[in-house]
């Protein structure tokens, strides 16, 4: 029995919150007398695999077929069951990202497997094995417990700190039969987004709704985003106007977002907009309504004009970063 | 599922959510984006019948007419409470197969349990291939040709029918019913059919609201430096 990772990298390189993948999964082993063993699929070098050990796996997992650079959502499956198969796991874990979900919901079908989407929690073996999640897109949680034999688990990003010891990890090539119809998506063109913070993944984000009056005053919100290397975002109304592209909307039908700072300019806090942001771990509302509904939920409060406040506060960041 | 603006109240010792008093509507999604593509390639010919599939009991039915009203050929309520995706996935892809669909489309995820898995579960039940994250739909024939989301940008891909796609914003422009679908909506046939055998895997045992924010602290806006310094000694999180 041991608890199994997939691990993503971008290019060779492994993000932050694969770390944190591997961190959750070698925590979940040791609370179950087992060890964990990461699943890395395409190229990628063996001191980026080694490093793996610090986060708590005793074994890398390589599968080094570059067809699996990009997302092939059904190999994946299936270099992830041949993984599972040869090292009897029980538990399996991806991140609650694009590529998780594309991938583990196939991995529990086929095992017939529970599936927690959007872990918040470690299990708590105590009541079975019971894992908390964000439900009503985060304006309730609930706890999903997991009844069959084996447990699939896709961890929300940005739940746990990085807390890196030491060690290597072994580094074992493995080999994987691929169906035909494992490359079954064929893609045709790709466009990376470079030079801007990824929405998704971000730490810091600043948001701008109505109150901006028009996508020719975006400059302010950019220049802040810049200064702090945060991500930018928007409310519903302003993509719906087109002012914003469509994938920086964060609510509950748009993206929802759990960064460490969310910084919120003239959005005035609809419930909508609140379930999209609630699981920011500080919030900061800069509004010219004292009686906007946001500052209920905000940690820090400022009541002004935007576009006096947002250069003070650019300019306030640029003058911290030289002087820390 | 809850109107959006639903604010979620618990019940029973916090072990089920309070429905009193509670809207119920498709699931933005689902709606908006692969229920009016699904229509948009009828009107182009492309589609020859849509039919508007969900897993519920008969207290879905209101929601079901109202989609019927935005269009669609017939209803099929599979009859089924469901919280668990690999149930819910398992009766669809039972039904599914009985059918044979060439495009089954659905929303990126519900806006109740937030799981977006059960679309890719019905890939797999149905041995079919899944894209997740659309935002724009075309077919040619037996090729869907679909621009999604990927991480950290976007590509565009060709997938050989039959195929299970996610939808996200993008994929068409939402529509409101009009007064001729509201009346034709009255008379298309819904189907309740028995769910398939199958047993759940996971099981909600309780629910908890989030914690209550400790309160704002007001900040003067000619003070961004005191700000910025809360942020860092106090928040801790630049």
């Amino acid at each position: 029995m041991s608890v199994l990772v997939l691990v993503e990298h971008t290019d060779g390189t492994i993000k932050k919150k694969s770390f944190e993948a591997v961190q959750y999964a070698a925590e979940i082993a040791k609370q179950s007398g087992t060890s964990a063993t990461a699943l890395v699929l395409g190229t990628i070098a063996d001191s980026e695999l080694e490093n793996l050990g610090t986060y708590g796996v005793k074994k890398v997992l390589h599968v080094a077929d570059k067809r699996l650079n990009d997302l092939e959502a059904r190999a994946y499956a299936t270099a992830l069951i041949t993984a599972a198969q040869k090292e009897g796991s029980k538990i399996i874990i991806s991140l609650h990202d694009i590529n998780g979900r594309a991938v583990t919901p196939r991995v529990a079908v086929k095992l017939k497997a529970g599936l927690v989407a959007g872990a918040l929690s470690y299990p708590d073996l105590s009541k079975g094995f019971v894992i908390k999640k964000a439900v009503f897109s985060g304006k309730a949680f609930a706890f999903v417990n997991i009844t069959s034999d084996v447990k699939v688990i896709t961890l929300m990003a940005n739940s746990f700190q990085l807390n890196p010891g030491t060690g290597k990890a072994t580094i074992e090539k493995l080999d994987v039969t691929f169906g035909d119809k494992d490359f079954g998506v064929k893609v045709k063109e790709v466009s990376k987004v470079t030079g801007e913070v990824s929405l998704a993944d971000a730490e810091l984000v600043v948001s701008g709704g109505r109150g901006m009056k028009g996508p020719e005053n975006w400059g302010l919100i950019e220049d802040l985003a810049k200064e702090l290397g945060a991500a930018t975002a928007c409310s519903r109304p302003v993509a719906d106007a087109g002012w914003r592209p469509h994938h920086e909307h964060v609510g509950q039908t748009g993206g929802t977002v759990r960064p460490n700072l969310y910084i919120a300019v003239g959005i005035s806090g609809a419930i909508q907009h609140l379930a999209g942001v609630n699981g920011s771990k500080t919030i900061v509302v800069i509004n010219k309504d004292p009686e906007a509904p946001f500052f209920k939920a905000a940690n820090y409060g400022v009541v002004g004009d935007a576009f006096e406040v947002l250069p003070r506060l650019t300019e306030a960041v640029k003058k911290f970063k030289q002087h820390k | 599922m809850p109107d959006t603006s639903t604010k979620i109240m618990l019940k029973d010792n916090d072990t089920a959510v309070n429905t009193q008093g509670v809207t119920y509507i498709i699931n933005p999604y689902d709606e908006w984006y692969g229920l009016i593509r699904a229509l948009e390639l009828k009107e182009a010919g492309i589609a020859t019948d849509v039919h508007l599939v969900t897993v519920g009991k008969a207290d879905t039915e209101p929601v079901i007419r109202k989609a019927l009203a935005l269009g669609g050929d017939q209803a099929v309520r599979i009859d089924a409470d469901s919280n668990d995706p690999y149930q819910t996935a398992n009766y669809i892809a039972e039904y599914a197969k009985s059918v044979g669909y060439d495009l089954i489309l659905c929303g990126k995820e519900s806006i109740d349990y937030n799981n977006g898995t059960v679309g890719v579960m019905i890939a797999e039940l149905l041995d079919a291939d899944y894209i997740g994250f659309a935002t724009k739909i075309d077919i040619d024939g037996g090729t869907a040709t679909v621009k999604r989301e990927i991480e950290g940008g976007e590509e565009t891909d060709t997938v050989s029918l039959p195929v299970v796609i996610a939808c996200q914003k993008g994929v068409a422009e939402a529509r409101i019913p009009n007064m001729r679908g509201i009346m034709a909506a009255r008379t298309k046939p819904l189907n309740v059919i028995a769910p398939a055998a199958t047993t759940a895997v996971t099981a909600i045992t309780s629910y908890e609201m989030p914690p209550a924010k400790a309160g704002v602290k007001m900040i003067s806006p000619d003070d961004m430096d005191q700000l910025v310094e809360l942020l860092h000694t106090e928040a801790k999180v630049i």
